[in-house]
């Protein structure tokens, strides 16, 4: 199984990474994009088949070292 | 008095460190990251600067989980003192030792030069040598050092006197230069025995080399 790990700071957090992003999206006239938040994506392969034991244990890891909970957010999204 | 100071891979400031605090007469013994216990004797323990770990995940994230590291927290714990200066104070920080987080700097540059702080508070074992808003000048040197804490945490470091040290210019005018909440430059624990900043004072012992405001700062675990 493959858990995929979004991270992104959290809402009310300043993304400068983000901001600077969209600075250069509008120089290249893309005028649309509204808000860019730049974060990271971990792919994590599993030995565990169960499904909700296994999102238990990613959840652990994000809480322990994958994400920091004080300006950071997480997703997991399991695949088969 | 005996000074532990920790290395770990890509820590690069171990030996200033250990040059900073022989200049003020005190033994030291650097800790390599393997090790998992401190002597028994140890008066203060120094996380130093660098890139541990190559700041992989987040700057400090991967250190923290060393076996030194879980040393140094039982040593915190017992009431030890903790000093973190620069990749130490992102250490402490992901190891919860201090509150609040560190950020990629605002402008999102890497800041290396002299800036000078405002000295908050002076009623702890760091800056006992100095009187509120003296300015020192000491090098900063860092890409991560966006300090970052909630409004409830900023208001419960100011009522327990836990900041330490605010960025400033010459005439001692607040200028933020990495986009830090209230242009916190460090600060300490509500115990008031572990201590993080991102500037250097271990880089300005000498005044020939620009600053001898360190010496002054380091000095005050000498009375402590």
């Amino acid at each position: 199984m493959k858990a995929i790990v979004n991270v992104f700071l959290k809402a009310g957090v300043l993304d400068s990474q983000g901001k600077a992003v969209h600075h250069a999206l509008g120089s290249l006239k893309f005028d649309s994009v509204e808000e860019v938040r730049v974060g990271k994506q971990i792919v994590l392969s599993l030995s565990e088949t169960d499904e909700a034991k296994a999102r238990a244990e990613v959840e652990q890891m994000c809480e322990a070292l994958l994400a920091n909970t004080v300006i950071e957010d997480y997703s997991i999204e399991l695949r088969p | 008095m005996n000074v532990g100071i920790v290395q770990f891979p890509g820590t690069n400031c171990e030996y200033d460190t250990r040059y900073a605090f022989e200049q003020l007469g005190c033994t030291t013994q650097i800790l390599w990251h393997k090790n998992d216990t401190v002597a028994a004797n140890t008066d203060l323990l120094v996380v130093a600067g660098g890139f541990s770990y190559g700041d992989y995940l987040r700057s400090g994230a991967i250190a923290r989980f060393s076996p030194i590291m879980q040393a140094v927290i039982d040593f915190a714990h017992k009431g030890g003192k903790v000093l973190g200066i620069c990749n130490g104070f992102q250490v402490l920080t992901e190891s919860r030792l201090l509150p609040g987080a560190l950020k990629r700097n605002e402008h999102l540059h890497f800041l290396s030069r002299h800036h000078h702080l405002q000295v908050v508070s002076t009623d702890n074992a760091f800056l006992n040598r100095f009187t509120c808003n003296d300015i020192v000048n000491i090098p900063i040197a860092h890409h991560d050092g966006n300090y970052y804490i909630d409004e409830a945490g900023l208001r419960s470091l100011y009522d327990n006197d836990q900041v330490l040290l605010r960025y400033c210019d010459a005439q001692g005018n607040i200028a933020n230069p990495n986009g830090s909440v209230d242009a916190i430059a460090g600060i300490c624990n509500a115990q008031k025995n572990v201590f993080g900043l991102m500037p250097h004072p271990e880089r300005a012992m000498e005044s020939i080399l620009g600053s001898s405001d360190g010496k002054r700062m380091l000095e005050g675990f000498l009375n402590a």
